[in-house]
């Protein structure tokens, strides 16, 4: 069955026609070439297919498209202004908390929405937060170091 | 996976409507952590998926010192990690739905979603039933209201009807003090392999009443009545509190499997049903 929606994204109204199995990380990607949402498990457990929708933190796997008509969504691709890297993404390569690069989108998401809700984290909530996000290069220690500093910055 | 037909019902009797024509072979879909899992696997293939999200009678969330807590099914998990109703009123509810899964599924997932999936290890049964909480099913036809101890009948099965679906959870007025500890291997983003609720009241330094609600530990979360009352009327000795522990481990049935051996679960039980205890005091 397909499906007419509107999705805001980035800023952008979108409408689509969309089957109604396809998860949103599905359009993202295939049909709106948006790349910055990574596939991972697709079944909730890593975080990379991480968006801002409607202001919170979501798994784009683990959502059908058609059920979020009218949804503002913002991915990893909004976050850069005037060929400027957001203070987020900037800290992640300074720190060394990037390196193959695979669950980084879904890191700057949810390090967004963190910082949003909660400026100044110790580095236990960071830890805790960030706890559906899994990172098979860094070790986690220089992706804290590089919320921490975005943190301090901002104070 | 399989092609089905996609609704948004904007009302409860819309939704509902559409569940009795579909006789059943309709799923509802709140925030879809449970059931997408299950479609992707091909465990379930509906022929309808039923997108409730819209649905305003399944938002409630109020308070009232007599009748106690309304809470919609549709109420997320961050929703109540958040709200300072639950927060200040019912705070085992908060931390018991902060335990669960990441940030992310918790934006999504629901309390609906969780007890009617019916897992034996959902979190949230356990401190609800240990409130004495109530569940609200609505069909077309029909309202009514069962203790949520009565409400799952085995692994994934519950008392809900084709037709019927979850409206909200009536939680009574707070009495006494609650706590639900959960043990599984990782500190984040694990499924219980034990949950423990315990709820004590006491007066004039007696136990007068005590629930002891386990998951993960027996085909549907279990509530131990043998170690409630033999808590209740006592002073709660360090000896009395090990007592109602020990028989709470003899009471459950675990299973083993690949989170957990059967004998590890049990002991587990013994320990969490202790600190739990203490916890309350
Ligand atoms: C990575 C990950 C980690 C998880 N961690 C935990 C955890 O730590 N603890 C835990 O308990 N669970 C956990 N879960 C499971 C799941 O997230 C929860 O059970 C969640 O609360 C389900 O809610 P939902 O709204 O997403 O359910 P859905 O998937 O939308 O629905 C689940 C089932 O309930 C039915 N349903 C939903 N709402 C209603 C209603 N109002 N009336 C009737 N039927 C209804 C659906 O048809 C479906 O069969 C985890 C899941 C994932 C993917
Ligand atoms: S791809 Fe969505 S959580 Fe892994
Ligand atoms: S940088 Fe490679 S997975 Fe995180």
């Amino acid at each position: 069955m397909k499906t007419l929606i509107t999705l805001n994204i980035n800023g952008d109204a979108r409408e689509i026609y969309i089957d109604a199995r396809r998860s949103l990380l599905d359009i993202l990607r295939d049909e709106l070439a948006l790349m910055g949402a990574h596939r991972g498990c697709d079944s909730g457990d890593c975080g990379a297919c991480t968006v801002i929708v409607n202001g919170q933190p979501v798994t784009s796997c683990m959502m059908l498209a058609a059920d979020w008509n009218g949804a503002e969504i913002l991915t990893v691709e909004g976050m850069a202004k005037d060929g400027q890297l957001h203070p987020i993404q900037r800290a992640l390569v300074e720190k060394g908390g990037i390196q193959c690069g695979f669950c980084t989108p879904g890191f700057v998401m949810n390090i967004k929405a963190l910082l949003d809700e909660n400026p100044k984290p110790t580095e236990a909530e960071a830890r805790a937060w960030l706890a559906g996000n899994l990172c098979r290069c860094t070790g986690y220690a220089k992706i804290i170091e590089a919320v921490m500093s975005v943190a301090e910055e901002s104070a | 996976m399989n092609s089905f037909d996609h609704f948004t019902p904007a009302t409860l009797t819309e939704a509902l409507s559409i569940l009795a024509e579909r006789n059943g072979n309709a799923s509802i879909i709140a925030g879809g952590t449970d059931l997408l899992l299950r479609v992707k696997n091909h465990i379930v293939k509906p022929a309808a998926v039923l997108n409730v999200k819209r649905v305003p009678e399944l938002r409630a969330l109020s308070f009232d010192s007599n009748e106690g807590l309304r809470v919609g099914a549709l109420t997320t998990l961050r929703d109540l990690t958040r709200s300072p109703l639950i927060r200040d009123c019912y705070p085992v509810l908060a931390s018991a739905a902060g335990l669960m899964a990441s940030e992310q599924i918790r934006s999504l997932a629901t309390l609906g979603g969780n007890l009617c999936n019916a897992s034996p290890s959902a979190d949230l049964a356990p401190p609800l039933i240990a409130l004495d909480a109530v569940a609200c099913l609505v069909s077309l036809s029909s309202e009514r209201q069962i203790p949520l101890a009565e409400f799952f009948t085995g692994p994934g099965r519950s008392v809900l009807q084709k037709g019927e679906l979850l409206k909200e959870i009536i939680v009574p007025p707070p009495q006494g003090k609650t706590a639900y500890l959960k043990h599984s291997p990782r500190a984040f983003m694990d499924i219980a392999i034990v949950g423990a609720a315990v709820r004590i009241q006491q007066q004039g330094g007696k136990c007068q009443q005590a629930r002891i609600v386990l998951g993960a530990v027996a085909p549907t979360p279990l509530r131990v009545r043998s170690g409630e009352e033999s808590l209740e009327g006592q002073t709660l000795t360090s000896e009395v509190i090990r007592q109602a522990a020990k028989i709470s481990a003899e009471s459950c049935s675990p299973i083993s499997d690949v989170r957990s051996a059967a004998w590890y679960r049990k002991r587990m039980v013994e320990v969490l049903v202790r600190r739990g205890i203490e916890a309350t005091l």
